[in-house]
């Protein structure tokens, strides 16, 4: 019987490097002993005895950094947290995550998404500043319950990847960035609820969303971005209306 | 701290506001009124007798509550199928956003036009 440990999985991994490639191109791996890895495991092993020149990022192994975000066979997942034995028989494809610009392999820019988290003030903004002596700001459990699943978003884009709207429109602000927004619109300690909202009031906001849901689908932390991008399509409905009966 | 340029505010919230008070009354009255208007009216079965007679249909849609039901109904109901199917297509790519906000919202707009009309024609 053959020992399972030995089982050699095949990887298809899509390569770019911009500048230097004309366009992405797939190169096949053989990886031996690879039945109990993870894909990014599977990934450290070609780059340590295969290809060095293989790019992609990575961090902490365990779903918490939200860097090694890929699609797998089409799917977008983190490397870390799939593993081979769970993948149906035959090649793995391995591809950068959907709707992003290639930096290298399976590196891709980040750089949109980052300014998108920061135009929604992903911080908390007190009503009245406190000063040290003064102690910290109180919370109760039911208060720390009203955010805290969208606190738990790890940055990791998969979201981005899966979402068609932000693949037509990447101007859209997206599940993730609307994730944290109510992160901190939901706080009980913050301020900031409609200098936030006024960020999202565009078809480049909360608008463009077309409630398909696939976000929450893919999320690895089960966020439930699309459940932020309602109730703050809500939100800026009733702002529509009632901004005119708005003391500013 | 800079981020992305902010857009216009949309005018998105007047037909998702009426899309989800659309879908509220149609999952709240959708049902019964397919079963009252689909199967016991036409098979004659646990209903008053005369209960959708024309005369009572008629006196219905001439009080004007009953007006205002009919209505709210119908326009809401269209308003909400738009929507849905707006987005729908929008995520099909099906074709350019206008025209078919034309053949979605345009008809809801006609059918909510059609029935103030009619609603109006009827009298009082």
């Amino acid at each position: 019987m053959p020992d399972p440990a030995k089982k050699t999985i095949e990887l298809r991994i899509l390569r770019y490097q911009p500048g230097v490639d004309a366009a992405p191109s797939f190169g096949t791996f053989e990886v031996a002993g690879a039945e109990n890895m993870s894909v990014l495991e599977a990934l450290q092993t070609i780059k340590d005895t295969l290809d060095g020149s293989l790019s992609f990022r990575w961090s902490c192994r365990m779903a918490v950094c939200g860097s090694c975000g890929m699609m797998i066979n089409g799917e977008p997942k983190l490397a870390c947290s799939t593993f081979l034995r769970d993948l149906p028989p035959g090649p793995v494809t391995v591809e950068p995550l959907n709707n992003f610009p290639i930096e290298r392999d399976l590196v891709i820019s980040v750089g949109g998404f980052v300014k998108k988290i920061e135009s929604i003030y992903p911080y908390i903004m007190p009503k009245e500043p406190k000063t040290v002596e003064q102690g910290p700001y109180r919370q109760t459990p039911a208060q720390l319950a009203a955010y805290e699943s969208f606190s738990d978003c790890i940055n990791c884009m998969l979201c981005y990847a899966a979402c068609p709207q932000f693949g037509e429109n990447p101007d859209f602000i997206g599940p993730g960035a609307m994730a944290l927004l109510q992160r901190y619109n939901g706080d009980s300690r913050d301020a900031g609820r409609q200098k936030r909202l006024d960020t999202i009031h565009g078809e480049n906001g909360v608008w463009s969303c077309t409630a398909v849901g696939i976000c929450s689908e893919v999320c690895p932390k089960s966020v439930d971005p699309a459940n932020a991008v309602n109730q703050n399509k809500t939100n800026s409905a009733f702002d529509f209306f009632l901004r005119f009966l708005r003391k500013e | 701290m800079t981020g992305p340029a902010r857009d216009n505010r949309s005018i998105s919230p007047i037909f998702w506001l009426l899309f989800g008070a659309g879908g509220m009354l149609s999952a709240l009255f959708g049902p019964g009124l397919i079963l009252i208007t689909g199967f016991f009216a036409p098979l004659g079965v646990g209903l008053p007798e005369n209960f959708l007679s024309y005369d009572h249909a008629l006196a219905f849609a001439q009080n004007p509550v009953g007006k205002l039901a009919v209505l709210v109904v119908v326009a809401l109901f269209f308003w909400h199928g738009a929507e849905r199917l707006f987005l729908t297509l929008k995520d099909m790519k099906a074709g350019p956003s206008l025209l078919l906000k034309l053949c979605t919202y345009g008809v809801a707009a006609v059918v909510t036009a059609a029935v103030i009309a009619l609603l109006l024609a009827i009298g009082f």
